[in-house]
Formats: C-alpha cells, structure tokens, sequence
C-alpha cells in the first residue's frame, strides 16, 4: 500500500503527461502481482466495491471522530476520502518531530537522524517493494471485495487502523473510486506497452478481455506465457485513425468517400454472451447506453459513429452538444432515454460470425457491412453512406455545401486498405470542414500548466450583447505560436485590470480572431452560446475591440 | 484576583490592556504597541511607541522603517519586561520565527498570555516555545482543524533533497516566505548536511543576512539575479511563494515547483497553487500541538484569536474548557503558514 499510496501522490501533482507515464512504468515494473494489477484497476476506475460507499465512511468516522470536528474539517478539505484519511485518529503517539505531551521547557527532544541519508523518502523513486511490510493493495482489495454492508465499517476501520496518512487516502480512494490523478485507460495501457516492451495494439486488445488484476497480461508481458486466447471474450479492438488531409487531393478512384459526424466514434462488441460498447479509448461505456446494448443481438463487432437523435433535426441526427447530455454517465434514467435516443451510423464491419474481417480490405468489408446492417434494429443503428461525388473538385462542392448540424465534415478511406490499428499514412483521411471564426475580444487570462505555468496562455474571450456589453462565448488556449504566446503574455501583464487568484482580467482591447468548429445554442453560458474546439486563430492588433463580432452573429451560425 | 474582562479588551483591530494603555500586535497606528513577532499582520508600522524583542525590532527597522534605536521603542530579550500603569509586561519565547515572543500580562494576581504565533517543534533559527502558566491563554489557531497534522519536518527536508537529486538536470524552486520559513528551510538543509551553495530571490537577501547577523548560520547563499542558469541544475532555490509562477522562474533551469507551507498536508490546498513538490512545513502549531499546548498551560480560560477558531472552539467544548473566540480582523497572511 505505501508503494500505491506514493504512487497516487506523485501521480496528483505530475502534470506532464510523459512524468506520469514514466511513474506508472517503474511501479508496473517493479511491483509484483497482484498488487499492480489492483492498483492500475483501480487508477482506471475500473473496480467497484458496492458495500462501501462514502455514507459508510462518513458513518464510520462519526464513530471515531467528534461530528462537528468532522463537519468543520470536511467543510474546508473539500473531499470526503482526504478529510477520513488525514482525521482518522491514529495510536496515540508521542508528538513527532520533537514535542512530547508534558515536555516543559528545556528538554532537547530526541531527532530523528539526519534526513539526507534517509533513501525511502526520497521523492522520485517510489518507496522500495521490499520490506514494504503492513498492508498490500491485494490484501485491501480482497477485504473491501468480500464485505457486506453490515460489516463494511468494521473491515473499514480495520484496514484504516494499519495505515499512515497517505496509505489511507490511497485506500479510502481505492474503496470508493474518484481516484481524479488523470490517469486514462489510454495512458495505463501505454504504461503497460512501455514497461513490458510489447505492442500497445496488443494490449489495447487483451485489456479489456481480462478482468482485473490482469495476472495472465502481466505473465504474457515478461515473457513467462504465451499471449492469452480471446475466443470467446468481447473485447476491444484498437480503432484505426485517420490523418488530417491538409492541402492535398485524392483520387476518387483509389478512395471512398463518408460523411465525418461529429458523434463520439464506438465500437459495439459482441463476444462470449455479452455486448459491450467503448470508446476511442478503450473505455467501456456500455453503462451510459443500455439501449444500445440490448439492441445489438448479433455476433459480430463493428465501428461507428453514435449520435443522438433531435427534434429540431426531424428525428435525425442532432448536434455533438445534445449527445453531450448522455456522456460520462454510470447509469442512465428513463427521461434521458426518451429526450436523448441514441443510434448508431456504422462505419465499419471488424467481425461477424466468429470471423476477424480486418485483414480484408475496405471494399469487401463494405459489402459484408451493406448486407449485415439491415439485420440490426432500424431504430438504433444505420449504415453510413458513401458520398457518390463524381471526382474530388465535386466532393469539394458537396463538404462546403453541408450543412447537416452533425456533419464534422468528409472522410477518404483507402479502398484496399485492411482495418489496422492507429494511424497510417495514405490509408485515412479526415477533412474537415473550414472552421467558422468570428472576432472576439480578450476578457481574463489564467496561467497554462508545465511548460506554459509561468505564460498566461488561457484566454477567456467574449463578444458584445445588443445592450452593448462584452458576455464571455469560449476560452482558447492553443493556435499561437511561442512567439505570439510570448506578445500576449506580455499584453496581459501590462494590460491587467483585476486579479482573481489565478485570473487576470485585462482591459478590453486585444482582439482575438477565434476559429471554432461549431457553435451550439446553451443554456449554461450568459451568452447561451458554446464554442466547439475554439483555438486562437489570429491576433487581430489592428481592430478596434468595438468592431468585434456581436452575440447575435454568433447566434446565427449556431447549428 | 481581578476580572480580567475588565482591564483586557478585545477589539477588532487589536488587544488593548486598558490599565497601561498598551496595544497588542495593533493593526493600525496607535499610542503604545507591544509587538509579539515581525510578520506584516502582527506588526506595523506608524505607531508611537513599540515594545518588542531586540530581534523584532530589528526585523521591524528593517522591514517597515522603524528606528530601533529610537529611545521611544524599547526592546525586552527573552524574560524581561517593563512596568507600565500597574501592569507587568515579559516576553517569552513563541518558538515561531526569530524574535517571535508570547507576551504575558501580570496585574492585579491575575496572569494572561498573548502567544502571538507559534510552533512547538525544533526550529534551529529560533529559541523554542516555552511554556507560560496563565490564567488566560491567548492563543493562534491558524491549523485549528484536527485535519492538520504536520509531518516531521527531516522527513519533508529528506524528500525535498530526494527530488533534487533525482534529476540533477533540473532545479527545484522552493516556495518559502521570506521571513521565518525561508531561513528555516534554509538551517534544516544545513542540518541535513545540504553543504551546496543555495540560490536565492533578491527578496530574501535582507532578512537572510539579518539573521546571520543574529547568529543563524544560513551556509552560502548566492542570488540568482548574479548566476548563469546552468550553474543552478541539480541546486535548491528559494524565492517568496508570489515568484513561484512568475516571470523570474523563467530563469532557472526547468525547475521543479516546491511550496513550504502547513497548507500543503491538503492536496487540493497544493494542486491550486500548482505544487509538484508539497512540503508540510509550517512555523504554527498543528492540532496536536495547539490541543497539547492549551492542556499543558492549562489555563481557566481560552481565548482564541486567529485562524480556524470554530475547530478549536469545539475542541474547548468538548474538554470542558473555558473558551472565547476574538475575532480579530487582518490576521489572514495564508503565504507565511
């Protein structure tokens, strides 16, 4: 546990996306099973102990702790599970660091020796597997796993008792989930690839065919066994991924042609008795669409685009913004079901019938696609259709003419082109649409992380109301060069109004010109507006912040 | 015995000991003001007289301006006092930065304590606490909630020299305040047997030497205005928590962003102010302390003035212990904890 524990704190303040890479990597490779695989589970969200709940925590330390005291603590902490684990009365010690309850004055306290020969706090390298002692994650694992809601305090308290302050947090977020270090599935699997030297592809694939603590992927990855078999097993196929077409063309010829929707890309597997759904990440998301679920009956595994239908589309596919109301959900009510109704426009066709079709290319997967869809519930999947432009000047016609409020813009997939996993040069393409841009002006700054933590580099912009005030539309932190980024630095330094923390507002004069991919109508924001990836696009130091764009433009591109 | 509520009063800018018409740590200008320590919310400048330890007041010249020599100042070293309208003012060591002094009140039998700040654990740039009998306590509560308690502080020393060198390529950038926690993180290295030169902000430089000058051997220090970048890969340095993010950080070699703060035990506390490197060092008593120090004074009653009151309250509650929140106002330097 103090491995895990260590880990989970040097995971909260690493920003960078490589550092974290690198610490889950050591503590892959040199923490023995099953501990790693609980840890790396449980990082991922990936474990659920339903007789432990934060009820049971915050019953449990009215128990121990005074209510109010509780209360007050929790009141200023902000988390439930850092408030029990920093407030959980250890055995009573004498004060460390020197003070004895009923030292008067004079004695020298006894100090601990001299910090820099002491290697296990050291901050880099995780505290050594060996000699570790106390409570391991397994240990852990298996008490919450077997605890029923009535004893669930008791093997709490119990497992609390053994540990410090940091190995309660671990544990507390261990039991109750909202680990929140930003550790995605996509990144634990990297881990995994890079500790093991094995193809990420691969463990993409085994991943989600393993249940927790993955004991025959870590024997697979140091060699010790063969790959495991996936018959039978709904797993995870890793997706291909297109590159933007920039300024080229292609032949029509050697290219098929498909709308892009702008949905979330899934890949619907059914496999051993069971269908689930995921995400480009490799996350199951199956909870979020039960009706999607049970309306795949058959043996087969394909890719699509999920969208949800709207009203205002006539029961077609609405906008990314309506989708967004179904997300990032464990569980799903009835309204939402019946407000939301989410389908399927399928791409892909990657197996049926027991059979791998990756290996085929993209015209013979297309037929098998064209034939399979019509066996699938209308209501919740169609087949996404093949753009008949004549050449590619006529699909240039057809993407600036598009309208759709789902339509991202066009892809080009490679006619002889197997399906293989990530992105491959000439196989797909993605051309998006031209971005919309409108001229905002710059209304507060805040600091970037990393390498960006001494720049203000994330702008809040707005644009003028009819009652002539400036109203917030979307924050951008990308499109600048380090140059540009180095002159608006500057510019919100000298020009800085107000200070909020971490916010800056600056006078409103610097106008930003904004490109968007598409602008949703939204209840959330004072402008009712919400930007769609917006990114600085040019610094427009020649217009008067007057001359910016008004709300009521914004409002009519908004699809 | 007297009634102590009737020659001690408790005002939102300060404590007035009405009999000898002398200000405790006033946050305005007045007449007379006996200064417990030389951090901004205690002491300020523009009153008449001030009475404080020769350290403080020195801390003060330097600082706000104040004529130590001056013959209306007066300064007391630890266990001496003065007289003033019946009342016997001493000082005592607070144990919470240089000079820092708990400030006790004899009149009429009755004894009364103003602690000022304070920490009881060792701190090598400063005498320690000492322990005061009183019938009132006057004290800080700054970590009044039992969610604080401060690791000890070689292992956050251990773990600040660990981060060093596990990447020599890099510097780390201790957030510190710069008088008081600064010069101590600065000993505890020395302690730890961290011989390197230590590169500090220009705004340090001052209260760093005037601490040598009172004897706290702080090793060498270089500034890293006069220092190529290179020289500082693989050093410590400090520089006040307001540097941390800004502009001058741009001039040491990718550093590694450390905060000296009691703030930095809650993890949230450290993510906002954008910490990688957390290090729970605090100049004020943690729970443990504050609860042990009230027991151990054992005074009738408690009077708390600044920081998390409410917990402390209830812990006086719970013990069954006299206890009084003060409410003062402008105790609030969050930087310096």
């Amino acid at each position: 546990m103090k491995r895990f524990a260590a880990l989970i704190d040097r995971l909260i303040y690493t920003r960078s996306r490589n550092s974290k890479l690198a610490l889950i990597v050591d503590y892959l490779k040199h923490t023995p099973d099953p501990d790693r695989g609980w840890a790396i589970a449980a990082l991922t969200e990936s474990l659920d102990f339903p007789a432990v709940k934060a009820g049971t925590v915050r019953a449990l330390l009215a128990t121990r702790v005074d209510e109010e005291l509780f209360r007050l603590s929790r009141h200023f902490v902000g988390d439930t599970a850092e408030t029990a684990a920093l407030l959980w009365p250890e055995k009573p010690l004498p004060f460390r660091g020197g003070v004895g309850v009923g030292h008067v004055d004079g004695a020298q306290p006894v100090e601990p020796p001299p910090a820099a020969t002491r290697e296990q706090s050291s901050q880099v390298s995780l505290p050594s597997p060996k000699g570790e002692g106390g409570l391991s994650v397994s240990e852990a694992v298996d008490a919450l796993a077997s605890a029923t809601r009535s004893d669930a305090p008791a093997v709490v308290a119990a497992l609390l008792d053994r540990l410090d302050a940091d190995g309660r947090y671990a544990l507390l977020k261990l039991a109750l989930g909202g680990m929140r270090v930003g550790v995605s599935a996509r990144l634990a699997k990297q881990a995994f690839a890079q500790a093991f030297g094995v193809p990420v592809d691969d463990v993409e694939e085994l991943w989600h065919a393993i249940p927790p603590p993955y004991a025959p992927l870590f024997a697979w990855g140091e060699g010790r066994a063969e790959r495991p078999d996936l018959a039978d097993v709904a797993f995870f196929r890793p997706f291909m991924l297109a590159h933007p077409l920039e300024d080229a063309t292609v032949d029509l010829a050697d290219y098929a042609a498909e709308w892009k929707w702008d949905g979330i890309r899934v890949q619907i597997v059914h496999g051993g008795g069971e269908t689930r759904i995921y995400s480009r990440g490799g996350e199951e998301i199956s909870g979020a669409f039960p009706e999607l679920v049970t309306a795949f009956d058959q043996d087969a595994v394909i890719d699509g685009e999920l969208l949800v239908r709207g009203d205002a589309q006539g029961g077609e596919a609405a906008s990314f913004n309506a989708l967004q109301q179904r997300l990032g959900r464990k569980t799903v009510s009835k309204k939402m079901l019946a407000d939301y109704p989410a389908f399927v426009r399928v791409y892909d066709l990657l197996a049926a019938g027991g059979d791998d079709l990756r290996g085929l290319p993209w015209t013979a997967r297309r037929r098998r696609l064209e034939a399979f869809v019509p066996r699938l519930a209308a209501s919740h999947f169609d087949l996404s259709q093949v753009i008949d432009a004549t050449d590619f000047d006529d699909l240039a016609e057809r993407r600036a003419g598009a309208r759709d409020a789902a339509i991202e813009g066009v892809m080009l997939k490679r006619r002889d082109a197997p399906y293989v996993a990530g992105r491959r040069a000439g196989l797909w393409y993605k051309w998006k649409r031209d971005p919309l841009t409108a001229d905002c002006v710059m209304m507060y700054a805040q600091r970037g992380n990393g390498r960006r933590a001494s720049f203000y580099s994330d702008y809040t912009f707005g644009c003028w109301s009819e009652q002539g005030e400036l109203l917030p539309v979307g924050k951008a932190y990308s499109g600048f060069t380090d140059e540009e980024l180095n002159w608006l630095d500057k510019f919100v330094r000298d020009n800085t109004l107000n200070r909020f923390g971490p916010v800056r507002e600056v006078e409103k004069s610097l106008v930003l010109e904004v490109a968007f991919d598409s602008i949703h109508a939204s209840k959330r924001h004072k402008s009712g507006l919400a930007m769609r990836f917006p990114r600085v696009s040019r610094i427009r130091r020649d217009k008067p912040a007057e001359e910016a764009d008004r709300i009521a433009t914004l409002l009519a591109m908004a699809t | 015995m007297a009634k102590a509520r009737t020659w001690i009063e408790s005002h939102p800018h300060g404590i007035h000991v009405k009999p000898a018409d002398v200000w405790i740590d006033p946050s305005r200008p007045v007449e007379r003001a006996a200064v417990t320590h030389g951090h901004a919310d205690h002491a300020r400048s523009g009153h008449g007289s001030v009475y404080a330890t020769p350290e403080t007041l020195a801390i003060m010249a330097l600082r706000y301006g104040v004529d130590a020599e001056a013959s209306h100042n007066a300064a007391f070293p630890y266990g001496e006092g003065f007289e003033r309208g019946g009342v016997k003012f001493s000082f005592h060591p607070a144990g919470h930065v240089l000079g820092s002094a708990q400030i006790l009140m004899e009149y009429a039998g009755e004894r009364i304590v103003v602690t000022g700040d304070y920490k009881r654990r060792a701190d090598p740039t400063c005498a320690r606490f000492e322990v005061v009998p009183c019938d009132i306590f006057v004290t800080e509560a700054t970590f009044g909630l039992p969610v604080f308690r401060h690791p000890p502080t070689s292992d956050e020393i251990a773990k600040l020299i660990g981060a060093v060198r596990a990447e020599p390529g890099r510097s780390v950038l201790v957030g510190a305040y710069a008088l008081g926690k600064a010069q101590r993180v600065i000993a505890e290295l020395r302690g730890a047997g961290w011989d390197a030169p230590i590169y500090i902000h220009g705004a340090l430089e001052k209260m760093c030497r005037l601490y040598a000058v009172h004897g706290v051997d702080l090793g060498e220090l270089r500034l890293v205005s006069e220092t190529d970048k290179a020289e500082m890969a693989g050093q410590i340095v400090l520089a006040p928590p307001s540097a941390l993010n800004d502009r001058w950080s741009r001039r040491l070699p990718d550093p590694v962003t450390a905060m000296a703060s009691g703030w930095m035990r809650v993890r949230q506390r450290a993510r906002q102010r954008m910490v990688e490197l957390p290090l729970v060092i605090s100049d004020h008593a943690d729970w443990d302390e504050l609860t042990a120090t009230i027991a151990e004074v054992n005074p009738r009653e408690t009077w708390i003035t600044h920081g998390s009151e409410d917990g402390l309250l209830r812990w006086c509650e719970l013990h069954q212990r006299k206890a009084r929140a003060l409410h003062l106002v402008g105790r609030d330097l969050e930087e310096e904890a």
